[in-house]
């Protein structure tokens, strides 16, 4: 079950994703649990640009060692890691 | 298809001889030029390169041109000395330095490297940019990391946020563009071609500038996996100096490797790993091969297909409408 503060993060992330990445695309399509890498939605450019959003729009600091898929690869998995991180 | 620890190895002198009469033909029926121009760095790469020309047109037809600046290795000129006169041709030194600096580009990487670190002087440290190397180990993004070491050889590393990676590399790419200007003078001047030196590990990884050192008239190893350059180098007779040097960037004033900065992985599996992953080897005979595991095969093909497919609009012509 999400948490309060995963139902808060999600619409961030989800917002961010499509305004900066999915421009002139199809937006409907980007569940909760797609894959930025597999959909091919961010590179290496577009990981250190989430990042940087992910540290300032939640006031947290991501470690080299947690800049994995585990953690940043999906919304889901973006809203579980700062909603760990947060707390 | 059968797929084993040979599998890219060439049949050198076939290939040179296939790739002479390419770059003959190349430039002098295709292109109409007279001869070839390339800038040679004392990399391997440019090496083999530069023997292919000269083999092929003659040495009087080939002319190594040597591009250091200020945070080139001492080392490359030496080397590109001693490839010139093991071939018999030609070589001419610019030095960009001047260049560099009436473009702004030192002072522009040097503002984005202060962005992270404020203490950043480049009199007193030497900086590279990295990427993770443990990407069979794990799964990982390719993230940029910034190193600077001080001249007490103390170093400290931090992630590069977008705004001043981009800044940093978008100064640093000035070097390489300068030199594709420098090297279409001393073409033009005498009606020959340039002609570029990346192999398919980085023409197809993206790991050059667009209209950088990507921009030439032919590219005659770009279909060449880096460890068959080698296999080239050692036939061509290339100094056993070149051969045996790290490839580098000689970019950075710190010492980086191109496994540090771009590719992550070794070139003899990551070429392997390319090599079985555009002949469909399932993972698991390539694991056994290369004795890695699956989920390592997999991380390694997965890893670079996402360059490839990222780097895609580095290789693209300008978009026209017709």
């Amino acid at each position: 079950m999400a948490t309060v503060e995963q139902s808060t993060i999600k619409p961030k992330i989800r917002n961010f994703i499509i305004e900066t990445f999915l421009i002139g695309e199809d937006k409907s399509n980007l569940a909760d649990s797609d894959s930025f890498m597999q959909k091919e939605i961010i590179d290496s450019t577009g990981v250190l640009e989430l990042a940087t959003f992910v540290e300032s729009e939640f006031g947290i600091t991501i470690e080299d060692n947690e800049m994995a898929p585990d953690n940043l690869d999906s919304i889901d998995n973006l809203a579980n890691f700062i909603s760990r991180k947060i707390t | 298809m059968k797929f084993s620890k040979d599998s890219l190895v060439i049949d050198a002198a076939k290939v040179t001889e296939d790739l002479c009469q390419t770059i003959l033909r190349q430039i002098r029926v295709t292109l109409k030029k007279g001869g070839a121009v390339i800038g040679v760095s004392g990399g391997i790469d440019s090496s083999v390169t530069a023997a292919l020309c000269a083999r092929a047109l003659g040495p009087d037809k080939a002319l190594g041109i040597m591009m250091p600046e200020k945070d080139s290795s001492g080392e490359s000129k030496i080397l590109a000395e001693l490839l010139a006169r093991k071939f018999g041709f030609e070589t001419i030194v610019e030095k960009i330095t001047g260049g560099l600096e009436g473009m702004g580009c030192y002072p522009r990487r040097d503002e984005a490297m202060r962005q992270i670190f404020p203490e950043y002087d480049p009199a007193r440290h030497k900086s590279k940019i990295t990427i993770p190397t443990n990407i069979l180990e794990k799964e990982t993004f390719n993230f940029f990391t910034l190193v600077i070491e001080d001249d007490k050889g103390q170093t400290k590393s931090k992630r590069m946020p977008l705004s001043a990676y981009l800044q940093v590399v978008a100064a640093s790419n000035l070097k390489q563009r300068l030199r594709m200007a420098t090297l279409y003078y001393h073409a033009e001047k005498r009606n020959w071609a340039v002609v570029g030196t990346g192999n398919k590990d980085e023409h197809d990884q993206g790991f050059f500038v667009k209209y950088g050192d990507g921009g030439a008239d032919l590219k005659p190893i770009a279909h060449l996996f880096k460890i068959q350059v080698f296999q080239l180098a050692e036939y061509l007779g290339v100094p056993k100096e070149i051969i045996g040097r790290t490839p580098t960037t000689d970019t950075y004033s710190a010492d980086v490797t191109q496994e540090e900065f771009f590719f992550g992985l070794d070139f003899y599996r990551m070429d392997m790993l390319w090599f079985a992953l555009e002949n469909k080897v399932p993972s698991a005979e390539a694991a056994k091969v290369l004795n890695l595991t699956v989920e390592q095969v997999e991380r390694g093909y997965a890893n670079i297909e996402r360059k490839i497919k990222a780097t895609e609009y580095l290789r693209m012509a300008p978009l026209e409408i017709k």
